[in-house]
């Protein structure tokens, strides 16, 4: 397994060369959009051409990369330098969640909404430190390749496979409701219809070559999503500041962000519903008052999304793909450092989208609104209007509390708001569909992978020839994309909260198992198949009951005063079902009886245990934890499970320790215990 | 654990790449710089904002400095922690011989 720099290849010496033709065309591309849509070309034929041609590229880049190599097809032959694999590992990062959805949480939660900025750039100091090197040195092709050569075999392998589609399945469906919505708006289209256009892109880029492609392919995405970000935010800075320097600018918004809110409350008006009143406060209640359940909240969601992000296969497999051991160390400081770009300008985005706001809209006339909030009084696939002005006093004025703007729309109608060209607004769209794109494709990679090279050729048939591993990949993919996309059309944006979901499985099924693998030598294998198959159980069992049965849960863990509240909740919810609804008023009904639940000791032994209407339901909060950082108990679990365990199961053997250490140094080869898995 | 019973066509690596003694003198140091990341890590993803709200009346640049810290203080700390991890443990790898060929 000797490290190929890699300096010798025409086509990685060329790269630079190649991505700077590219990146100019694409300016060359844009400013030819500003110049037609100067000469009066209407505005849906510049919204085709740019998701049209955008798309073209990619699917240029995935065919002229199509490969019939299995190290091409899985680890897009392991020569991706570090640079690029942290572009590629930016892009396939930032979702359609980062792209358009965290800007927009900044504007409704203030600061609150930094634990999203936090969570998903402090993970890759644990990717960095704790597992990439080690995974690269191990130098196969999947994280349950790595799963089932440390842990003896298939059960391990088996887990973490279950793990993996949980976690990468939900995650792939909310992209592609993402990639439906901007492709339904710019192209005119039914959700369907884009989700399946959507789709085509998708498999276009990935299915012929592999990660070969998808590698390519993710660094023209980057390029793309990060101008589409940049060029709005600068120019809403010049605007508003004078100086095009958004990052550093976007203080003296904030200043005056606090002062307008301090002003709406002496006038007596309180926030729309959703959106916090005090911008930079930290851990506020309601009231504006300090509140310990926000600020364990904060810090709960914030190590939830660093170890998820630490756990998340797609992510990890990208590591697999550098030449060495050192690029890939080299390379998450690379990744982090695009990452990076996009989320320190994420707050300024939503600074100068809410002063812009605040300053032009509240307080005005309804009936002299500017134009751009029009446009966006259409009906969202959530329901509501994007823009939604309810005049709750009747009048005729919008006051603070009546303006609500979903959050996913602060940076789509940002150009518009900001009033910028059409163009910015298509460069934006094409920003947003990259992201979800090159998400997706990552996404689906590493399920048909898990698949086609997990179940089928570890487990299922260890003689299958090159070719036919290869088809059955393709075909593999195909289903799971069609199956990601079916549900996506059926369930729509009902489905985006389980996103948050994936990455507390991920980090209670497998971040124990793989950091305990590396840095424990004393981790038996059923240690860390019980490690893994508690956490993963216990943390999407928490979720779904919780969630689902929200009621049920406090009648366990609450006090008479929480049952009581929950059953409140549960009588009074819209739909719901019937029984339950009965359920719950009788329980009111008969107040006096309700007595604390069986449990109700440990419910409270850090804070009380309450529920919340969410989504329609009545959701049970443990410790008053949102269930998005459910990750906070599965995750130590985990680690003690396979702690635990260890004690009382047979030591790892001889041949397991001396491949542990040559997993952790960088130089030679790995003696693997089962020598017939070698695969260089 | 049971152990692979048959292992009749070996391939992979035979050899250790280094001795006992240089490898554990190596994993001690490598350690080391895990932990005092993993250290860095903590203090700039939670311990500077338990602070948030005794630090958020102190304004630069408008800025309140709590807010700061959570939007772009920390992530700079992650990104340069990352580089100058990446370019310490290759110094470690090469005190000890056992960088890449």
């Amino acid at each position: 397994m000797s490290a190929s720099t890699g300096g010798k290849d025409p086509f990685i010496a060329s790269l630079g060369k190649i991505y700077a033709g590219y990146t100019g065309g694409f300016a060359v591309f844009v400013v030819l959009l500003a110049i037609l849509e100067q000469m009066g070309v209407p505005d849906r034929v510049i919204g085709y051409l740019f998701v049209v041609l955008t798309i073209g590229v990619y699917a240029y880049i995935g065919i002229i990369s199509r490969t019939a190599a299995v190290a091409e097809y899985y680890v897009a032959g392991r020569r991706v330098p570090a640079l690029y694999n942290g572009m590629a590992t930016g892009s396939d990062w930032m979702s359609a969640a980062s792209f358009i959805g965290m800007a927009g949480s900044l504007y409704a939660l203030g600061y609150g909404g930094l634990a999203f900025i936090l969570g998903w750039t402090g993970g890759y100091m644990l990717v960095a430190i704790l597992l990439a090197p080690y995974l690269r040195k191990f130098g196969q092709y999947t994280v349950p390749d790595f799963l089932g050569a440390r842990f003896g075999g298939n059960v391990a392998r088996s887990i973490g496979v279950i793990v993996l589609l949980t976690a990468s399945f939900v995650y792939v469906v909310a992209q592609i409701v993402g990639v439906g919505i901007i492709t339904q708006r710019f192209l005119d289209v039914s959700f369907t219809v884009a989700v399946f256009l959507g789709l085509a892109g998708i498999l276009v880029c990935s299915m012929m070559g592999g990660m070969r492609a998808v590698t390519w392919t993710q660094v023209a995405q980057y390029i793309i999503l990060i101008i589409a970000y940049l060029i709005p935010a600068v120019l809403m800075s010049a605007k508003v500041t004078g100086v095009p320097l958004p990052q550093l600018m976007y203080g003296f918004a904030l200043e005056r962000i606090e002062g307008l809110e301090q002003g709406f409350r002496a006038a007596g008006m309180t926030p729309p519903p959703g959106v916090t009143g005090w911008h930079t406060a930290p851990f506020i209640g309601a009231n504006g008052a300090f509140s310990w359940s926000a600020a364990f909240n904060f810090f709960a969601l914030v190590f939830c999304l660093m170890v998820g992000t630490a756990a998340l296969p797609h992510i990890l497999m990208r590591y697999f793909t550098t030449p060495s051991v050192r690029e890939a160390r080299q390379s998450v400081a690379w990744s982090l450092f695009f990452i990076f770009l996009l989320y320190f300008t994420a707050p300024a985005y939503a600074a100068f989208g809410k002063l812009e706001i605040y300053q032009t809209v509240i307080g005005q006339p309804i009936a002299a609104l500017p134009e751009w909030i029009r446009n966006w009084q259409i009906v969202s696939p959530y329901g509501t209007p994007w823009i939604n002005i309810v005049d709750v006093n009747r009048d005729g004025i919008v006051q603070w509390g009546e303006f609500r703007i979903h959050p996913d729309v602060v940076v789509l109608a940002t150009p518009e708001i900001a009033g910028l060209p059409y163009v910015i607004a298509g460069l934006v769209a094409a920003g947003g569909l990259a992201a979800a794109l090159s998400t997706a494709d990552g996404l689906l990679l590493a399920l048909a992978n898990a698949l086609s090279h997990d179940v089928y050729y570890k487990m299922i048939d260890r003689n299958a020839p090159t070719a036919k591993r290869l088809i059955i990949s393709r075909v593999l993919l195909i289903v799971v994309a069609i199956l990601a996309a079916w549900t996506a059309g059926n369930m729509g944006a009902d489905i985006l909260f389980l996103v948050a979901w994936a990455f507390s499985i991920a980090a209670a099924g497998l971040f124990a198992a793989l950091v305990m693998g590396v840095w424990y030598k004393g981790t038996t294998n059923a240690a860390a198949c019980w490690g893994m198959a508690v956490g993963y159980a216990f943390t999407f069992g928490y979720l779904i009951w919780t969630e689902f049965y929200g009621l049920s849960f406090v009648e366990l863990f609450g006090t008479k005063e929480a049952i009581l509240a929950a059953a409140r909740q549960t009588a009074a919810l819209p739909a719901a079902d019937p029984a339950l609804k009965a359920y719950a008023a009788q329980l009111v009904a008969n107040a006096g009886q309700i007595t604390d639940g069986a449990l109700s000791w440990f419910g409270q032994l850090i804070l009380t245990t309450d529920s919340v209407v969410l989504r329609g339901r009545t959701v049970a909060r443990l410790w008053t934890l949102n269930n998005i950082s459910g990750g906070i108990i599965g995750v130590p679990l985990s680690f003690l499970t396979i702690w635990a365990v260890s004690k009382f199961t047979t030591a790892p053997s001889q041949a397991m320790q001396d491949f542990i250490d040559d997993i952790r140094i960088p130089k030679g080869g790995v003696r693997l215990v089962d020598r017939r898995e070698a695969v260089e | 654990m049971p152990l692979v019973e048959d292992v009749k066509d070996p391939q992979g690596a035979r050899v250790a790449a280094t001795d006992q003694v240089n490898g554990a003198a190596y994993w001690k140091k490598t350690s080391g710089l895990m932990w005092t990341v993993l250290a860095i890590w903590f203090v700039a993803g939670f311990g500077i904002h338990f602070f948030a709200p005794a630090l958020n009346p102190i304004h630069v640049l408008g800025f309140p400095l709590g807010f700061y810290f959570a939007a772009q203080g920390s992530l700079i700390i992650f990104v340069v922690g990352l580089f100058w991890f990446a370019k310490r443990q290759n110094e470690i790898d090469e005190e000890f011989g056992v960088q890449e060929d």
